[in-house]
């Protein structure tokens, strides 16, 4: 009885594993594809596109993830094909500067005005 | 005077922003990943089409010559009106043509490559597209032309028409 007991128990508890980490990398694959760029659809993200071209990205994505890799290594492999462009969320980079800074300028700018008109009155 | 240049430069500033976007408007949306001059990954193998053998893409290309591989489908019109300019490729130059084939049924690609010619000297399978990929390629008809340095030389998206049959000739005559 014991044993038909433990053998139960392993069970649920291996069923309940395998779909919380599947559930964790259909999760993480969202995740990556909502940042991605779809290239024949180019107003869709990967994750919302339906082209040929998002599917086999998915997949792709799959694959990776199941092989161990990280989340930025699939984004650098991917860069590494398309260029930057493919994800929605650019680096900081030389020609990226402007883009991540003039809201922050704008911010202090703003700021620096509100600052002075209170100060004023 | 002080309000004035205030006001002169918030209506410059938005007119050179009214400008900048106006210009914006007209430049060309869609983006074309650049392959150019990037190495072919080595680790892509295929299934080839007739034998079903898997073989690593870079043990096709030939170091002493140029090499054109083709991603195509038989479901992709595109790929029918292309098709001429690869036989003829194919049977008046020295070029070594890889064709792969991508998502597809395999008697369909059969079938098209027996009616229309098969220009390839070999022929591979994508069946779910993961390996195109690997190459950087977004959809079919996609064309590569890859030195001996396995270095992409020019990559053509879409299919292939008289202008870019004209720029592979003057490519392979360098």
């Amino acid at each position: 009885m014991k044993k038909i007991t433990s053998i139960v128990l392993i069970l649920i508890i291996n069923t309940l594993h395998s779909n919380i980490s599947f559930a964790d990398q259909n999760k993480n694959i969202d995740h990556i594809t909502k940042n991605l760029r779809c290239l024949i659809c180019q107003g869709q993200s990967v994750y919302d596109s339906q082209s040929d071209f998002a599917l086999s990205m998915k997949k792709l994505i799959q694959i990776k993830i199941k092989e161990g890799n990280t989340e930025d290594e699939i984004y650098k492999f991917l860069k590494e094909k398309y260029g930057e462009w493919i994800v929605y969320e650019p680096e900081v980079n030389k020609n990226t500067i402007f883009l991540w800074g003039l809201p922050l300028i704008l911010f202090i700018f703003g700021g620096l005005l509100i600052i002075r008109k209170v100060t004023i009155k | 005077m002080k309000n004035n240049k205030i006001f002169y430069f918030i209506v410059s500033l938005i007119v050179a922003i009214f400008f900048v976007l106006l210009l914006g408007l007209k430049e060309e949306k869609n983006y074309s990943p650049q392959s150019e001059n990037k190495k072919l990954n080595n680790s892509i193998s295929l299934k080839e089409l007739y034998s079903g053998k898997n073989i690593f893409l870079n043990d096709l290309l030939l170091e002493n010559e140029l090499n054109l591989i083709n991603i195509w489908a038989s479901w992709c019109l595109p790929c029918k009106a292309e098709h001429p300019y690869l036989i003829n490729l194919n049977e008046r130059f020295d070029i070594n043509l890889i064709g792969i084939n991508y998502k597809d049924n395999l008697d369909n690609s059969k079938k098209f490559l027996s009616d229309l010619g098969n220009p390839y000297d070999e022929v591979l399978v994508d069946s779910d597209g993961i390996k195109s990929i690997e190459l950087g390629a977004i959809g079919v008809p996609e064309t590569y032309l890859i030195n001996n340095e396995y270095k992409i030389i020019k990559k053509f998206i879409g299919p292939l028409d008289q202008d870019d049959y004209e720029n592979i000739i003057s490519l392979i005559k360098k």
